[in-house]
């Protein structure tokens, strides 16, 4: 690559874009500095070049850039982060730098933040079951290790008591080693983003954990880094050191917004809801850093974290996502305001990657025969409930009135439970037994007469 | 002489380029001194917009762009089963080991620059000359022209490849190779034509966007059996046919494609990975050879080829990957094989398009697709079909084509889905409803239509049961009736219906749990045998026409059900209980079915 060049003919200033002429090989993508006249210093990246013109987008914003006596060096490299082992236990900013007073980073090596496609032939299937003691999850939307399984929520929505749990319960079974926790906060306020830096403080997990922030008031542009600068730390991590590394990104819906805003500066034609078309390629290139590879032993699980505008899943930012994910975990409001946490619909929720990380060996043998009775009969339950609210309840047939007490003791004793209750999965799979027992045996139609004999309320204990 | 000029611009995947007059439309161009992949799409003056397969970070105005002379083009020749390729046909395991090579830490990553041809030069492959089904066999002097058997390699355990005449050769064969080994680039024939030698070689390049020629093209007649009873039962797919299938994210569509490759009938199935996730790709590559393909035993992956470009791969390629793939497909078809091709996700290789004609500035039509998006489509799906090969001995060959399709927020009016629409024959529509329920497959029986039904009855009727048919329409009339009665009991419930309303309520719950539910993951169920299909069919129907007669006689549904008791549920299970080579244990269930309405009907007098 070439050292750095600077020059000062800056033409053009629009919204975060900058359009500098009079360039000469000026690569696409490459990684800039910018300097005001009063010597205060930016950051960006070229995001087009045509001829001697390049457009490079600021990511700290061009507010206050003038176009005369700005000085732009292009500095001959991607955007870069150093990355180590000793970057746990640290705060830094959404470009990687430290925030938290301590030293700089002694690099190990310095990786371009935009990483590398995996090899589909280099990977391994994820199949390590992951327990987060929460039954929703373990019982009926099993995560693996190295899954990517984003929380649909909304605002207001108990995301962050979630996800926190999750990351403090969550362990493999049969192994001690507790995950590396590597969290993004993007464009997120500053309470939510203290929650989380508490909670890791208090858990005492803080040395395993390493934050990048950009706050809700911090340039938008660096939102677009962020998640990059936090995979491509799990991403040396899991694979030069054989760690077990959980990413959360929170929140992606501000990420999808900057990519909307730098989008509308470039003028480009617009697809859904002003979201440019290539939303989808975009979102994949963070979400698909996630994953297993062959003769490594560490991995990288991603728990994407988003609010859905206006509860609306078929919004283009979880529709995109859930596009991509393997899986995703929704938040209901309706169940959140009937007090029941965690608030997981479960019929919206799925986890694709959950029949590799269940069954004998794993959990138990009758694990997907009860998740998939509980989805039939919750689904049931459920569209009877609101049957039952028009016609009432004594139009219904004896055996529905069954499905509607059922599904009232799911949600009570199934999918309730404390923040800081963590059950095994033999906890969950027993109460699924149980909630299912209020139905007849003969609705049972999922499960195989054998694991009936076996595991039913009704005949435990017996021959 | 190829052309030689320079980088002027670099916009994401489009780069421009300039002193490039004489460039041919859609040549395949090297671009930047790592000599990246690009495909010339649009050419003014002497600029030619190049949209580049690989990442163009770090390309700079003033890098050298070279063209190739040829349009973009895959290899074709023995040893494309059971491999793995990215969207323009290199190996991805042969790029880990390149890249291993200098970085051995980052060989996990698909780096660019990287070149490795898609077809092993060092492989020796034993050549037999010869027709392999025919014995008949080509000697020097005799007239030969394009999809001539000349000879045949075992390529896998389950399929002959033959080396046959490439389209465009026409003449006196000149000379043969004896059997013996040869690479695929050594020459295994020579083919004289006014004076000029051609010589041939088991491979050979076809331009990706080219349909490969054939003498016609005929009407599907056959099932392609793929063992899922909603899709073979009530929406079949024919060989040489076109399908799609839309659905919102998380509906079954990659479940469903892949139980299509894995269980169906076709002798050769080409997996187009199109901008999806990666490890859908490797849950192929890593399960696909330890599985073994019903109908011979032998492992699946040697009947297979993948072809990725995840959706972190570069987008350019993803609008390569479905010719690339189609190319593949044509090419054994041309052997005279039943060739499935599957491409998860359509959607993405028109939002490719839509990626790179919004690039290009040229002026959106719907939802920002091109205009030319329809017509893309359509010249797609036409490359499917059954059709007479070229070549003697004469043979049939056909490309069943079966795309996903991810519709925006699920919503079917949008211009994939409704231009998609325009062009198959077969709809199987997932619905979200029925995925929330994990009512799988989630394909919605109102709503979806396969236009083979007519032309595959004879098939049943000979091979499985002459009153297939009578069966099928009438479980589809249950269905439908059970449709508009929820309507009403949206309103009033359920308990005031009259009893026949509530017979076909309870036979309509017993063909969704105990036919059209199938569980992709049971060891039994995945995969139902035609045989199994109809019995199950005929096992729910007449209990239903049994119990309508005793309804029409006075007796309730309560009273019906008592009668069956566990049998009911038996019946439900019957699908995932009864092994698939126990199938009389389905006949003697309905026996004992009807046995227990019969002894209710005494009791009724
Ligand atoms: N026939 C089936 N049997 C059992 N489970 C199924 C079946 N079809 C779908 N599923 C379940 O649904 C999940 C989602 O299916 P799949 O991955 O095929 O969805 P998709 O339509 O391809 O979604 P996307 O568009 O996001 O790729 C699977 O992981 C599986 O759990
Ligand atoms: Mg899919």
């Amino acid at each position: 690559m070439l050292g750095v060049r600077e020059y000062t003919r800056v033409s053009e200033i629009r919204g975060p874009l900058l359009v500098v002429e009079g360039v000469s090989r000026v690569a696409y993508d490459e990684i800039v500095e910018v300097e005001l006249p009063s010597g205060e210093k930016r950051r960006g990246r070229v995001l087009e070049v045509n001829r001697n013109v390049a457009v490079v987008q600021v990511f700290e914003g061009t507010t206050g850039v003038t176009t005369t006596g700005t000085r732009v060096r292009f500095l001959g490299k991607p955007l870069e982060i150093p990355v180590s082992e000793d970057m746990l236990g640290r705060i830094f900013n959404g470009l990687g730098e430290p925030i938290d007073g301590g030293p700089q980073v002694e690099a190990e090596e310095r990786r371009d933040v935009n990483g590398a496609p995996l090899n589909p032939a280099e990977r391994d299937y994820p199949e390590d079951f992951i327990q987060t003691g929460v039954s929703a999850i373990d019982g009926m939307n099993t995560l693996v290790r190295g899954q990517k399984l984003p929380i649909f929520s909304g605002s207001g929505l108990p995301h962050n008591v979630l996800a926190a749990q999750i990351a403090r319960q969550a362990t493999v079974r049969g192994e001690a080693e507790e995950f590396a926790v590597i969290f993004a906060a993007i464009g997120i306020k500053y309470d939510d983003y203290l929650f989380f830096r508490k909670f890791f403080e208090e858990t005492g997990a803080l040395n395993k954990v390493a934050m990048f922030v950009n706050l809700a008031d911090e340039p938008a542009m660096i939102r677009l880094i962020t998640p990059r600068a936090a995979l491509t730390l799990a991403e040396y991590l899991a694979y030069e050191r054989d760690m077990h590394v959980l990413v959360i990104l929170t929140d992606m819906t501000n990420y999808a917004e900057a990519l909307r805003e730098i989008s509308a500066a470039r003028e480009e034609v617009p697809g859904r809801q002003g979201y440019p078309g290539y939303l989808y390629s975009d979102l994949a290139s963070i979400y698909e850093r996630a994953g297993r590879v062959k003769g490594k032993k560490g991995s990288i699980t991603q728990m994407p974290i988003l609010t859905m505008p206006n509860d609306d899943i078929t919004h283009p930012i979880p529709d995109l996502t859930g596009y991509i994910t393997e899986g995703q975990i929704v938040l209901s409001r309706e169940l959140h305001n009937r007090g029941i946490y965690p608030p997981i619909n479960v019929l919206m929720s799925l986890s694709r990657l959950m029949k590799e990380g269940i069954g004998p060996g794993k959990t138990r043998e009758d694990h997907a025969a009860v998740s998939n009775q509980l989805y039939a009969a919750y689904s049931r339950g459920v569209e009877l409930r609101s049957l039952a609210a028009v016609v009432g309840e004594e139009s219904l047939s004896e055996v529905d009135r069954k499905y509607l007490k059922f599904a009232d003791e799911f949600e009570r004793r199934f999918l309730s439970q404390g923040v800081r209750e963590n059950r095994t999965i033999e906890e969950t799979l027993d109460l699924g037994w149980e909630v299912l027992s209020i139905l007849p045996e003969e609705e049972l139609t999922n499960i195989k007469e054998e694991l009936i004999r076996k595991y039913h309320p009704k005949y435990r204990g017996r021959p | 002489m190829p052309v030689k000029g320079r980088i002027v611009r670099i916009s994401g995947p489009l780069v421009v380029a300039e002193g490039m007059r004489g460039v041919q439309m859609y040549e395949m161009v090297r671009v930047g001194h790592e000599g990246l992949i690009g495909e010339v799409t649009r050419i003014r003056g002497d600029e030619a917009y190049i949209q580049v397969y690989e990442s163009t970070s770090g390309l700079r105005p003033g890098e050298p762009v070279e063209g190739t002379g040829a349009p973009l083009s895959v290899e074709l020749g023995p040893g494309l089963l059971g491999r793995i390729y990215d969207g323009v046909q290199r190996p991805l395991p042969e790029i880990a080991e390149a890249i291993a090579r200098t970085a051995p830490h980052r060989r996990m990553f698909v780096e660019r620059g990287v070149n490795v041809p898609a077809l092993d030069r060092e492989r020796k492959w034993t050549f037999h000359p010869g027709d392999p089904d025919t014995g008949k066999t080509l000697r020097p002097g005799d007239k030969v022209g394009p999809g001539d058997v000349l000879g045949w390699v075992q390529e896998t355990s389950i399929i002959t490849h033959k080396i046959m005449v490439p389209p465009g050769v026409r003449g006196r064969l000149k000379s043969i190779a004896p059997e013996g080994d040869y690479t695929v680039t050594d020459v295994i024939a020579e083919v004289e034509s006014d004076g000029e030698v051609r010589e041939v070689h088991m491979m050979h390049r076809w331009p990706v966007r080219v349909p490969r020629p054939y003498r016609v093209k005929l009407d599907p007649t056959e099932p392609l059996i793929t063992g899922m009873r909603i899709i073979d039962t009530f929406f079949p797919m024919a060989k040489g046919g076109t399908g799609a299938i839309p659905g919102g994210f998380g509906t079954g569509k990659t479940v469903t494609l892949h139980s299509l490759a894995q269980w169906s009938a076709a002798r050769v199935v080409i997996y187009i990975g199109c901008g999806e996730r990666g490890n859908e790709m490797t849950e192929v590559l890593i399960r696909f050879p330890e599985y073994k393909d019903p109908w011979t035993g032998k492992p699946l992956m040697d009947r297979t080829i993948l072809i990725a470009n995840t959706s972190n791969m570069p987008v350019a390629a993803r609008e390569a990957s479905i010719y690339v793939g189609i190319t593949l497909a044509e090419y054994y078809r041309d052997m005279g094989y039943d060739v499935l091709l599957v491409a998860d996700s359509t959607s993405r290789w028109a939002e490719a398009l839509r990626e790179i004609a919004g690039r290009l500035e040229e002026m959106p039509a719907e939802e920002g697709y091109p205009s030319y998006l329809a017509s893309r489509l359509a010249e797609f799906y036409e490359r499917a079909g059954r059709v007479e090969a070229l070549g003697s001995p004469e043979r049939l060959g056909s490309v069943t084509v079966v795309g996903a399709v991810s519709p925006p927020g699920g919503d079917f009016t949008e211009p994939v889905t409704s231009h998609t629409k325009r062009f198959i024959r077969v709809f199987w529509a997932l619905d979200t409803k029925l995925a929330y329920s994990r009512h799988y497959p989630a394909i919605n029986w109102i709503i979806s239509y396969s236009a083979y039904v007519d032309l595959v009855e004879e098939w049943w009727h000979k091979n499985v049961d002459p009153r297939w048919r009578s069966y099928r329409d009438e479980a589809m009339e249950v269905l439908m009736r059970e449709d508009e009665l929820q309507e009403i009991v949206r309103l009033v419930g359920t308990e005031s219906l009259e009893e026949r309303d509530k017979l076909i309520l309870d036979t309509a719950r017993l063909i969704k749990d105990g036919f059209l539910k199938q569980n992709a993951f049971d060891p039994i169920d995945a995969f139902s045998p035609p045989e199994k299909q109809f019995k199950l069919l005929q096992m729910i129907l007449d209990y239903y026409k049994k119990a309508r007669e005793l309804v029409e006689k006075g007796a309730t549904v309560a009273q019906i059900r008592e009668a069956v008791g566990r049998l009911y549920v038996e019946m439900a299970k019957a699908k995932f209980e009864v092994p698939n080579d126990r199938l009389d244990q389905i006949d003697e269930l309905r026996a004992r079915v009807l046995k227990a309405l019969e002894g209710l009907e005494a009791r009724l007098g």
